[in-house]
């Protein structure tokens, strides 16, 4: 793997939040797809993280559409592309409410069609850009403005779902591994097809931490086993070295949780159905691996 | 070449002669042959075009601008719930100033169920920054579906047009149909704003108080352009095709006492009750109106006008007697007819100039007189 290249695609005039990990991650995104890439945005953090007509902080093509879209949006012109000869990398970098809820339809159908495309979820595990409300990728337990009195419901497994439409490369990410998500870019766009990649991407105003411990929220969440580092090629499982080292000894989930106020006050049975969460999924990527299931 | 051919194969046919780049379909009724023919012309190789298809007509939309302002000639082709599903796009579309050609075979909404004809479908979205045309005939279909490239692609326009046929009675009907070689009548695309990553821009970011009304008024002031743009693309396809269209298309209008405005088919139907009329001494003319937006310069003076709506905006009126109204200052004899396809004849129309009321509203089937 060669060094990460010095050229910036995103620079440091944007209008992100202190300890912003989805603008960190988009750094090593751009760095990784170079000049010849285009992002299609739905409207996320990343609306504004771009900053505000006549300026941007983006030295890529940036198409903003509207929130369900993007994936529809990015199959055009991956079409217009083909059709033009051109080999520029269509990326949609889309926030976890544009994604998991709004954006379904449109992300299944462009998987479906194999579209040639790599779609990025940086998912802060709520609709951040509106003040933290809670998305179908907000966990089980996790106060938002809608859920104050923390959410019923478990977190919508996103990634079995793009799993279910075979695609030719998916990959976990977290924002506290930057080479590990560079690599994984590289890679994608190597591949043809419809390419996906989940980044957990750590909010400090939302999960209510200082700013300063983003990217030890992001390790304790892989440490823990929260968070599972994957990836699937053609529909083979490797779980990358972090989360090996995390599934035979985990760091305990209190450690993640208790420095995060979106969780204060959490009963000790949701916890418990966080852990049970955890371990099952732990277990369910481990049998994958190793061929048992 | 003569041919015969349905509404929706003459929409074909045209976009097959317009080699868009990247074409995006959804089946609705009545429009899903023309699809379904694109889909065989692609699929035989007799056009070149990468066909998209799409999940919904929300995404239709949305691939549509994606491949547009990607570099290519677009098309897709909708009705009626399909044309409210993808409503959000279509303002995008019209923002973000991409010439996009989309068929809409009028059609009603639900509930209940109905495929049949009516207007409110592409009325409701007559404030997005399309152009709009309505059409009469197979042969119009075709050739407003080819002018309508020209007229969205070129840059002082660079909005969206959106071709009207009226479900079934349109889209479904045969009649002939002259295709023709179309030569450089459709210079290759140039979109101005396309994505290049050798020069990136940003497309649509956040923009305040202080800058966004200045788009909304360059989308103003090119439809405001649009209108000689339609005039000098008209006349040349007139020149060379031989078949001249207007904002309007008048019959017997000349010396008329008493002119009836419509949309689509009725506009047809209206020049037969016309000469029945005129049979019985009525002066009477058929104004179709063709273009919706932009909304042509209408010169009525002096004349009474009996406007049929098939549409109705619930809680005001009908909208196109409404337009005239507003527009004209001329208060018509406003019928409201042919909703979900209900049958509106010839003779239906010359009653609703024999007992015309200027100022008043009528509901064909419901006020009794009628």
């Amino acid at each position: 793997m060669s060094a990460i290249p010095k050229e910036e695609y995103i620079y440091k005039c944007t209008s992100a939040c202190a300890g912003c990990s989805s603008s960190l991650c988009l750094r090593y995104v751009l760095k990784a797809a170079g000049p010849d890439s285009v992002l299609v945005v739905p409207a996320c953090c990343t609306s504004v993280i771009q900053g505000i007509y006549p300026a941007t902080a983006m030295n890529v093509p940036v198409y903003n559409v509207a929130f369900a879209a993007a994936a529809a949006c990015a199959s055009g012109m991956s079409e217009a592309f083909a059709a033009t000869g051109k080999e520029t990398n269509v990326i949609v970098y889309a926030g976890d409410g544009g994604t998991v809820d709004i954006g379904i339809q449109s992300l299944s159908g462009a998987f479906e069609r194999g579209t040639n495309f790599l779609y990025i979820c940086y998912d802060n595990e709520a609709y951040g850009n509106t003040g933290m409300q809670r998305s179908g990728s907000t966990p089980i337990g996790a106060r938002t403005t809608t859920t104050p009195g923390g959410k019923p419901t478990p977190k919508k497994d996103l990634d079995r779902i793009v799993e279910a439409h075979n695609p030719p490369y998916m990959a976990t990410a977290c924002s506290a591994y930057p080479l590990d998500l560079y690599k994984k870019v590289r890679k994608a766009l190597s591949i043809k097809g419809p390419k996906f990649i989940h980044i957990l991407a750590p909010c400090p105003p939302g999960w209510r931490y200082p700013t300063e411990k983003t990217v030890e929220m992001g390790k304790l969440a892989v440490k823990t086993g929260v968070w599972v580092l994957y990836e699937r090629e053609f529909g083979k499982l490797t779980i990358n070295g972090p989360s090996k080292a995390a599934m035979r000894k985990p760091e305990p989930l209190e450690d993640y949780i208790s420095g995060q106020g979106r969780f204060k006050n959490l009963s000790p049975e949701t916890l418990n159905l966080m852990r049970q969460q955890v371990e099952q999924n732990i277990q369910r990527l481990a049998r994958e691996e190793e061929g048992i299931c | 070449m003569l041919t015969i051919a349905t509404g929706n194969r003459a929409v074909a046919e045209a976009v097959k002669a317009a080699k868009p780049g990247v074409i995006a379909a959804y089946p609705i009724t009545p429009q899903t042959e023309i699809v379904e023919q694109i889909a065989d012309y692609v699929t035989t190789g007799d056009l070149d075009s990468r066909y998209i298809p799409v999940e919904s007509e929300h995404s239709a939309m949305a691939a549509c601008i994606g491949a547009s302002v990607g570099g290519v000639r677009t098309f897709t082709a909708t009705s009626s719930h399909g044309l409210l599903y993808m409503h959000e796009m279509i303002h995008w579309a019209a923002g973000g100033r991409l010439p996009i050609v989309m068929a809409n075979v009028n059609r009603a909404l639900g509930p209940g169920w109905n495929t049949w004809a009516e207007h409110t479908d592409a009325f409701s979205q007559r404030d997005t920054g399309w152009l709009q045309v309505y059409v009469g005939t197979v042969q119009e279909a075709y050739d407003a579906t080819l002018m309508a490239f020209r007229i969205a692609e070129d840059e002082r326009v660079l909005l969206p047009v959106m071709v009207n046929l009226d479900g079934f009675s349109l889209s479904h009907i045969t009649q002939s149909l002259e295709t023709e070689e179309i030569g450089d009548f459709l210079p290759p695309y140039h979109l101005p704003h396309a994505i290049d990553t050798e020069n990136p821009r940003g497309y649509g970011p956040m923009t305040g108080p202080d800058n966004y009304y200045r788009f909304r008024w360059d989308i103003e002031r090119s439809m405001r352009d649009a209108r000689d743009v339609i005039a000098e693309v008209e006349s040349e396809f007139a020149d060379r095709f031989g078949r001249s269209y207007g904002p309007t298309e008048e019959y017997r209008c000349e010396d008329a006492d008493v002119v009836v405005i419509a949309l689509g088919t009725f506009g047809k139907e209206a020049e037969v009750a016309v000469d029945r009329l005129r049979d019985e001494g009525i002066r009477a003319g058929s104004m179709r109106l063709r273009w919706f937006r932009p909304f042509p310069d209408l010169d009525l003076s002096g004349r009474e006008v009996v406007v049929i709506d098939r549409d109705y905006s619930f809680g005001f009126g009908g909208v196109v007697a409404h337009s005239i109204r507003a527009k004209t200052g001329i208060e018509p004899y406003s019928v409201i007819a042919g909703l979900g396809g209900q049958e509106v004849t010839y003779n239906d129309i010359a009653d609703f100039v024999r007992g015309r009321r200027p100022g008043e509203e009528t509901w064909f089937g419901v006020n009794d007189h009628v």
